[in-house]
């Protein structure tokens, strides 16, 4: 399971394991209506992970006590699959997968115009299939591609990357091995055009000086992945133009 | 804002919406740096007043005087629940029907599983929503026989088209009897194979509601399902 620790994750010429550069992201790619039945759905494969998020809503909420007179609650649900991970995970929720629901619940809900929908909620499925490390961001920055593709008001886009120190030094997305022996992990999420931050984790230590180069690096990444985000919607309606000029 | 000559614009959630001389309308929200922003994922429509942002997909919610279709959930003693596809279940009260009926025995007039065509009366805070069927000249009444398709909220404009021009084409083509709700139901009534062809052709309008010149390809897909049947 996973190498041992005394492996090099960072080699002389500065690459890591998967040859990747410190401010270089994981491949990304972002699907969306994969599921027929879902309100709106994506699927991003980032790296090694694989997550399929499922929107369905805004409808009634239940059980009633759930519901907010005033806006819609968006309820998350975060979860991983038996077979996602190296070692089979017992399913069901657990602390982690609560823990992550909720913070990505609370991440949405700062980009989605709650307000519109007084009394609703608005459901948003994820299944992790495979995970390698920097899932809760994956799960956000999906999430929020769903749901724009079910047409749900938002004023702007969730977009998420990790940071984390690597043998000293400070790398950009964090893979499987970099996670498990890294000295820390910064998983953080902005509103894309506000750069508001939404979701800030921090595992292990990060000086100030170190702690500000990952936030300037997920910064920067965070606009490289609202572009794969933006084509992933726009793919399908890709004939508009060509519509237009018959 | 149907069939302009104009390229549809692609906006995202949070995209400047730009204005110009016009006057922002639904799907657009104030930022707080002043801009006009989307709210949805969708296309930017410029009509001569208004700027609207249309989303690719959505649901309906009430508005006051919109015309809709449901369909009867439940009975009270003096009110029906109905389902309009909606986040918001809407309701109709005895008094609001053109009948004379007494407490407890509504069920006569409508029961569960009809479909009523009604306009929207109010709406209120909490997107509580009451329905009428007695304004005169609208043609609001019970649905009779017939058959009941969705489709998106978002998509109806196109359905109808300027002034009716697109369900009226569709109407002559397929000699069917047609009902638009602008919660999406649509009820039509005819020959079934009419009702057929109504059917694929609103399924495809809805598959095409984002592209331009959307008429003239319906007029060619009308001809050929005629010519197909002769």
């Amino acid at each position: 399971m996973g190498t041992p620790s005394d492996k090099k994750l960072i080699d002389e010429n500065g690459l890591r394991l998967d040859g990747r550069g410190p401010d270089e992201l994981r491949p990304i790619r972002i699907r969306t209506d994969v599921l027929e039945r879902a309100d709106g759905s994506a699927m991003i494969e980032w790296g090694g992970n694989k997550i399929i998020v499922a929107v369905y809503g805004p409808r009634e909420a239940y059980p009633k006590h759930t519901q907010d007179i005033e806006r819609a609650v968006i309820k998350a649900r975060y979860n991983m699959a038996a077979f996602s991970v190296d070692e089979r995970k017992r399913p069901g929720p657990d602390r982690r997968s609560v823990e992550i629901s909720k913070v990505i619940s609370e991440a949405l809900t700062a980009a989605v115009m709650v307000e519109q929908f007084p009394r609703t909620q608005i459901d948003v499925f994820i299944e992790v299939v495979q995970a390698d490390a920097g899932t809760r961001i994956a799960s956000l920055t999906a999430a929020s591609v769903a749901l724009a593709n079910a047409g749900i008001p938002m004023k702007d886009f969730v977009v998420g990357c990790t940071a984390g120190r690597v043998e000293g030094k400070v790398v950009l997305d964090l893979s499987k091995e970099e996670d498990n022996f890294g000295q820390a992990d910064l998983p953080m999420a902005v509103l894309q055009k506000s750069g508001e931050v939404v979701l800030i984790q921090m595992d292990g230590e990060l000086s100030k000086e170190e702690f500000d180069s990952a936030v300037a690096m997920i910064m920067d990444a965070t606009k490289r992945i609202h572009e794969i985000q933006r084509n992933a919607l726009v793919e399908k309606y890709q004939n508009i133009e060509a519509g237009g000029e018959e | 804002m149907i069939d302009t000559d104009d390229r549809k614009e692609i906006v995202f959630p949070g995209d400047i919406v730009e204005k110009g001389e016009l006057n922002m309308r639904n799907g657009v929200f104030r930022s707080v740096d002043g801009s006009y922003r989307s709210q949805f994922f969708g296309i930017v429509q410029k009509g001569d007043e208004f700027v609207d942002v249309v989303p690719f997909h959505g649901t309906y919610v009430p508005r006051r005087n919109d015309k809709v279709i449901g369909k009867i959930i439940d009975i009270g003693p003096s009110m029906w629940t109905v389902d309009i596809k909606s986040p918001y279940m809407t309701m109709l009260h005895m008094n609001d029907t053109p009948w004379k009926l007494n407490s407890g025995e509504i069920k006569r007039a409508i029961g569960v599983g009809d479909y009523v065509y009604a306009k929207v009366q109010t709406v209120n805070e909490v997107k509580e929503s009451w329905i009428t069927l007695k304004e005169p000249g609208l043609g609001l009444r019970k649905l009779e026989g017939g058959h009941i398709i969705y489709v998106p909220a978002p998509k109806v404009p196109r359905i109808i088209g300027k002034a009716g021009s697109m369900v009226n084409m569709i109407k002559d083509a397929t000699n069917t009897r047609i009902v638009i709700g602008q919660n999406g139901l649509i009820w039509i009534e005819g020959q079934i194979e009419g009702v057929l062809k109504a059917t694929s052709a609103i399924e495809l309008i809805k598959s095409m509601a984002h592209t331009n010149g959307l008429t003239d390809r319906m007029m060619e897909f009308l001809k050929i399902e005629k010519k197909g049947e002769e």
